[in-house]
């Protein structure tokens, strides 16, 4: 454990500058958990290996020689019907039962995603070279990735994109009305059936889209969709469901926090920060809500 | 009355002399026999949580890894420096005689049971303060972020793993090895048994089911719950961190994702028992993780390279199927047997409302 960022304050704008451009990839991971968690109140655990089937994609077609930028267009599409089919398979049984029914079963399908993937794929680290070279600052002394830069800009613009459609278009009305009351949307001609699995699709979407931009700027490796989970569990509780410039800030922050804790306490202890910054969280809004004597719902 | 009792005497008796036989009938078997007490502690104590409190945790296995790494290390510490012992293999340089090593487990048994039930009463003020899946959520963070933590302190050996001492090479008997934890193992599942069966029968059992059914009214009703969660969470943590230190010393070696906190298998398995034989019911995990044990090693081989996949469709199967599981079941179609009266003008009207 050596405190060299303390002692270097260019390492200190290098982490902050990744540390943002990696949380705006995780806000949109998180819009997606907090669209379905809205409207259909599933926790989906297997959110992460979503993430991690849609960077395979991308990786995928970069092995066929395309460059996988352009899986931030193929991947949602391929990724919206694993979401529907996913929903038409199991979720569709889980939607209005206990919770922890949803947690167990997406964490079945988490497992078979992974074990599927390590098949296809194999067990190996890879990644889709962007070949878009690196930005230097202040002096060479903070380098910077354009591949980060490109994959925060695409996501900035399918989040703007989306709440744009969820607002504007009819599908976008009926999934708002569904989430505000099921049953009446029902009665009102809203077919919440549909409705639901076009949520779960645009789930999966954009873990599609968040997996192709993390084929480019990190790794990709079948088992490391737990953590991408948790991550966006993490960025919507403290942001609360369906307030997007709170899941745009808290995932900036949560990415600072992870730059910053990969500095400060070694690449080692990184994921085990993430995990135990969750229980944290969940531990002082418990103790926050306790003085009200109220409880997280 | 009395006819129940004698019943049961039969059954518990000829339970407990069919586990001391095991080991001799099926001797080929005793390590899966070991893993099968083991996996029954590991699902009954679950249950008290999950089956009766009502607070599904996936954190139990923080207890059982800690109980894993603490037998291991007391047993090594007591004797041998244990950063040399991780650093370089140590079980090369250094040899447990047969007296260090039986010490040592024993009393590296005794730590591995009280530090997780002081630290699960440590940290169960905060963590029971969580409700429902949030309450999941956390413990599953928390058992992930002990594992990760794990691999990462040098001197339990980080990420290479953990060699626990060997068996001592003084007992000659090649089978003495697997009779030992074979017998250490039924012990603990007596022990859990009758604990279980204890608390079954006391006005804690019922205190815990309040609390399950509507926490809020057994508060009002002058519970005080929390105190009661947390004696729960301690109960719990005991005997897991007891499974963990007798699977450790079987095992044989320490990993600290894959064998101590080993959310991915023993985690859910633990979680996937209880509902499989019914959870809230004294014999569900049992029969549960038996069953669960027996499907497991019967098609593991078979299907070599696809278990995880078969093992990720089982609890999808299970959760979305069968969410009240056997003993559920059993009570659905035979509810006199567990002692419901049913009313019959009261079941037709149910029927019509229907």
């Amino acid at each position: 454990m050596d405190f060299l960022i303390f002692k270097a304050p260019m390492l200190m704008v290098q982490a902050s500058l990744d540390g943002i451009l990696l949380g705006i990839l995780f806000a949109l991971i998180a819009y997606g958990m907090a669209l379905q968690w809205g409207v259909m109140n599933i926790i989906n655990i297997a959110q992460g290996d979503l993430v991690i089937l849609g960077g395979y994609i991308a990786y995928t077609i970069y092995l066929w020689g395309i460059h996988p930028a352009w899986g931030v267009i193929i991947s949602p599409i391929i990724m919206f019907f694993v979401g529907w089919g996913l929903y038409k398979l199991v979720i569709n049984k889980v939607v209005d039962r206990d919770l922890f029914i949803s947690i167990l079963a997406t964490f079945g399908i988490a497992i078979v995603f992974q074990q599927l993937m390590n098949f296809i794929f194999g067990a190996d680290v890879v990644v889709a070279q962007s070949e878009y070279g690196t930005t230097m600052l202040f002096d060479n002394s903070v380098t910077l990735p354009n591949s980060k830069i490109f994959s925060a800009f695409i996501s900035v613009l399918y989040a703007v994109a989306l709440v744009i459609y969820m607002k504007k278009s009819r599908l976008g009305r009926a999934i708002r009305a569904t989430a505000q009351n099921a049953r009446a949307a029902k009665i009102l001609g809203v077919d919440t059936e549909k409705v639901y699995a076009a949520t779960f699709g645009i789930n999966a979407a954009l873990c599609g889209i968040a997996g192709a931009l993390i084929s480019i700027t990190l790794t990709l490796h079948p088992y490391v969709g737990l953590p991408y989970t948790v991550r966006s569990f993490m960025i919507v509780i403290v942001a609360g469901l369906g307030n997007l410039p709170a899941v745009a800030v808290s995932g900036m922050g949560l990415g600072l926090f992870e730059e910053f804790a990969d500095y400060i306490l070694g690449t080692e202890f990184r994921i085990g920060a993430v995990f135990l910054l969750l229980v944290l969280i969940l531990v002082y809004r418990r103790f926050k809500l306790s003085k009200k004597r109220e409880y997280l719902k | 009355m009395e006819k129940v009792k004698q019943k049961d005497l039969i059954l518990y008796s000829g339970l407990i002399i069919l586990g001391l036989a095991a080991p001799y009938l099926f001797s080929a078997f005793k390590v899966q026999l070991t893993y099968l007490c083991v996996l029954i502690v590991l699902a009954m104590t679950w249950n008290l949580q999950g089956g009766e409190m009502g607070y599904n945790t996936f954190g139990n296995i923080l207890f059982y890894g800690l109980g894993m790494y603490l037998t291991a290390s007391v047993q090594v510490g007591m004797f041998f420096p244990l950063a040399e012992w991780t650093e370089s293999g140590g079980e090369k340089t250094f040899v447990h005689t047969t007296a260090q090593y039986f010490q040592g487990i024993g009393v590296g048994l005794l730590v591995s049971a009280i530090v997780p039930a002081v630290i699960a009463g440590a940290i169960g003020y905060a963590i029971l303060g969580l409700r429902g899946h949030y309450f999941a959520i956390c413990t599953l963070g928390l058992g992930i972020a002990a594992g990760e933590i794990a691999g990462g302190i040098e001197i339990i050996g980080a990420g290479q793993g953990f060699t626990t001492p060997p068996f001592p090479a003084e007992i000659v008997d090649t089978e003495a090895r697997g009779k030992f934890f074979y017998f250490l193992s039924f012990a603990l599942l007596v022990g859990t048994f009758i604990f279980v069966k204890y608390i079954y029968g006391s006005r804690f059992k019922l205190i815990l089911n309040a609390i399950r059914d509507n926490e809020d009214k057994a508060e009002a009703m002058g519970i005080q719950t929390m105190k009661y969660k947390i004696v729960g969470w301690m109960c719990s943590a005991f005997f897991c961190g007891l499974a963990g230190g007798i699977m450790g010393g079987l095992i044989g070696y320490i990993d600290s994702t894959d064998v101590a906190f080993d959310g991915r298998e023993m985690g859910v398995f633990m979680v996937l028992m209880a509902i499989l034989g019914g959870k809230g019911t004294l014999w569900g995990p049992v029969i549960g993780a038996t069953l669960f044990h027996f499907f497991k090693e019967g098609l593991w081989t078979l299907i070599l390279g696809w278990q995880y996949v078969a093992l990720g469709v089982l609890i999808v199967v299970i959760v979305v199927y069968f969410p009240e599981g056997l003993m559920g079941w059993l009570r659905e179609k035979y509810p006199e047997r567990f002692g419901e009266v049913i009313d019959e003008k009261d079941r037709k009207a149910q029927v019509e409302l229907k």
